[in-house]
């Protein structure tokens, strides 16, 4: 066998699966009777998402005094939060958007999945901005409606160029997950006995027939979708490093921000696709959709991402000593030596040593391992943005000012709480909607292909193609 | 035959048994000279635009449109609120700060695009549209699962219920069944 001989890429679904086992598959998840281990998930995120509530009460009751803000730094775990759980989101529109955009069939398995996470990331991220001015009952102040006192917001501020960006990205993103949704929807009103879930579904499913006059126009909504969705995602975590990026604080001033914090989200979100998608696919038998040639593509972008990330890291390094602006150099000898060395080095280890890991085919298609690194990334990727926001503000130029962060019990509850509002929501997603893109999962495999049928019979014949073994497996 | 149900036929729906099938189908009802048929199929096939020879979407343009409202509507909106209505001297900026306007323009467009692609396409498609007369056929539940249909409505003028018949089996459709509404 030649060097050069065509390998055929592994099929996207595995298993012999025809349209109607997938859809059987897909949307008897939510046609059965709930499971009572759903009932209990769903008490926990519910716990959970009290205490959010709780926390976010006496918040409102007492003021931000209850967290560990203090005098240089006063802009803690709320912001710390809200850009890690905003980066969270940023895979979905990845997979959905830049993936689809290049063609990347594989996505259909999990983009669902991932937009769904994208929406309630953004939505646990959208609480700290909120919460965070304190007087959360003027926080109408940030949208640009007419009040009493004749007062328009201040466009020259970051800080309202994340309004927008924020808001604009969590309605296209609500937009998009739903137009990819109508037609499975319409597949479970058909498939549903009950009433009401026949009117239910029926409803957000609008009547869809199938027709292919409407999957005409339907495709070039979803690709311009994909087309203004993508930008939107390297735009709004730019925006979101805007915050910093326009200030004077040393270690935040830096052109790398956008870049660098755009390639953070991504490697942030990935590994929480990846937390996701390894426990559900198990729970739900969705092996043959979710196949561990998805998990390893994924882990390859996990260790592109990061990779990314501990350039930046080095490169950020670089700049401060070739600035030759003292305070700059300070910060970072401040970083990696002084009070918070423990989380830079946290930071360090779990973003940039640990997927490199990933070099290994072994270890890339290990669930077990995979698992764990996404894990160790998503915290990793905590500490980044911790690292980044206390650090700085906490050693800026005057030493006199300096003082050293440590957060309250009330940041830790309404953090963890976030999870519940986060859980939560995935539980019911998981429940009452198809969690793989039915529709676009039918059309990877190959039975869709009209060109895979027989000219005389008219039957589908599997393409005849010599599967090789790969060269690795020969050495 | 009576009048009344010839009035209340609305078309012929005939089952096939794959893509290729329905895309064949669908190139013989566009040759033969029908305007109002359609096909149905559970994903989008490629390569049914020219069989059913369909013409360009029109939603390019829908989403230009709101793509300019939003540019300008962004524009308009800041140019007003700290020009016009409020001018703040905030650290000696200029009032028109072209610049720090940029995000908040870029977003906006974003966001009225977005509506456009949606919204539009639903609006060329007609929907949200509840009733429709295939949904009476018990079997078209298929459409959404692993059915492929074709469709003539009664309303086509070169439509023939016998004609149509013979079309469909001709084309190998595996069921055959008149709609009412």
């Amino acid at each position: 066998m030649s060097k050069y001989q065509y390998v055929p890429e592994p099929a996207l679904v595995k298993g012999n699966h025809d349209f109607a086992s997938l859809t059987r598959l897909v949307t008897d998840i939510n046609l059965r009777p709930t499971p009572k281990t759903w009932y209990l998930a769903m008490i926990g995120a519910n716990a959970l998402l009290m205490t959010m509530v709780v926390a976010i009460g006496y918040l409102i009751w007492e003021g931000t005094g209850i967290w560990g803000l203090n005098n240089p730094v006063g802009w803690g775990w709320a912001i710390i939060n809200f850009v890690w759980w905003v980066g969270i989101g940023h895979a979905g529109t990845l997979i959905s958007a830049i993936l689809f955009l290049f063609r990347q069939d594989w996505r259909t398995a999990i983009n669902r999945f991932a937009e769904a996470m994208t929406i309630f990331a953004v939505m646990c991220a959208g609480v700290f901005p909120a919460i965070h001015v304190g007087r959360i009952w003027a926080i109408y102040w940030v949208f640009p409606i007419p009040n009493q006192m004749a007062m328009w917001p201040n466009f020259n501020s970051p800080l309202l160029w994340d309004v927008f960006a924020v808001s604009t990205y969590f309605t296209v993103s609500l937009l998009f997950w739903y137009v990819g949704l109508v037609p499975d929807l319409a597949t479970i009103r058909d498939r549903a006995t009950d009433k009401i879930r026949k009117v239910a579904y029926g409803i957000f499913a609008m009547g869809w027939t199938g027709s292919n006059r409407h999957w005409w126009n339907y495709e070039k909504a979803y690709m311009i979708l994909a087309g203004l969705a993508t930008p939107l995602v390297l735009s709004v975590h730019t925006i979101v490093s805007f915050d910093f990026a326009v200030s004077m604080i040393p270690g935040w001033h830096t052109t790398i921000f956008p870049p660098y914090f755009v390639a953070g989200a991504i490697f942030s979100g990935f590994a929480m696709v990846l937390t996701l998608m390894i426990v559900a696919r198990k729970i739900y038998g969705m092996k043959e959709i979710m196949t561990d040639d998805h998990m390893e593509k994924m882990n390859i972008i996990i260790l592109v991402t990061g990779s990314m990330v501990g350039f930046a890291y080095m490169m950020e390094f670089f700049m401060a000593w070739y600035s030759g602006v003292e305070y700059e150099k300070a910060i970072f000898m401040l970083r990696a030596t002084g009070p918070y060395a423990w989380a830079y080095w946290a930071m360090m280890t779990c973003n940039v040593l640990s997927p490199q890991f990933f070099w290994s085919k072994k270890l890339r298609r290990s669930v077990g391992f995979t698992f764990f690194i996404s894990i160790v990334v998503n915290i990793g990727m905590w500490f980044e943005r911790f690292v980044i926001t206390v650090t700085s503000l906490a050693n800026d130029y005057l030493p006199s000012s300096w003082d050293y962060y440590s957060p309250t019990i009330w940041d830790v509850l309404t953090y963890v709480g976030t999870f519940g509002l986060f859980f939560t929501m995935f539980l019911l997603f998981l429940r009452f909607l198809p969690m793989v893109a039915l529709a676009e999962i039918k059309a990877v495999i190959p039975q869709a292909d009209p060109h895979n049928y027989d000219e005389e019979t008219g039957e589908y014949h599997k393409p005849k193609i010599e599967v090789p073994k790969p060269q690795s497996e020969k050495v | 035959m009576s009048t009344t149900e010839q009035q209340n036929l609305y078309g012929i729906l005939a089952e096939f048994k794959n893509p290729k099938e329905l895309t064949d189908v669908a190139k013989t009802m566009s040759k033969s000279g029908f305007s109002k048929f359609d096909t149905f199929s559970p994903f989008p096939i490629h390569g049914m635009d020219k069989a059913m020879k369909l013409e360009k979407s029109k939603l390019g343009w829908i989403v230009f449109g709101h793509a300019l409202i939003g540019f300008s509507g962004a524009i308009a909106m800041m140019y007003f609120m700290s020009v016009v209505d409020y001018p703040m001297n905030i650290s000696g900026k200029p009032f028109f700060n072209a610049p720090a306007w940029v995000p908040i323009t870029f977003e906006l467009t974003v966001l009225l695009s977005s509506f456009g692609a949606v919204f539009g396409m639903f609006f060329l498609n007609g929907l949200p549209k509840f009733h429709n007369p295939l949904f009476n056929v018990e079997r078209f539940k298929k459409a959404t699962d692993d059915g492929f249909f074709a469709y003539i409505e009664a309303e086509d003028d070169k439509f023939d219920r016998t004609e149509v018949k013979k079309l469909f089996q001709e084309a190998g459709a595996t069921h055959i069944e008149e709609v009412y509404d």
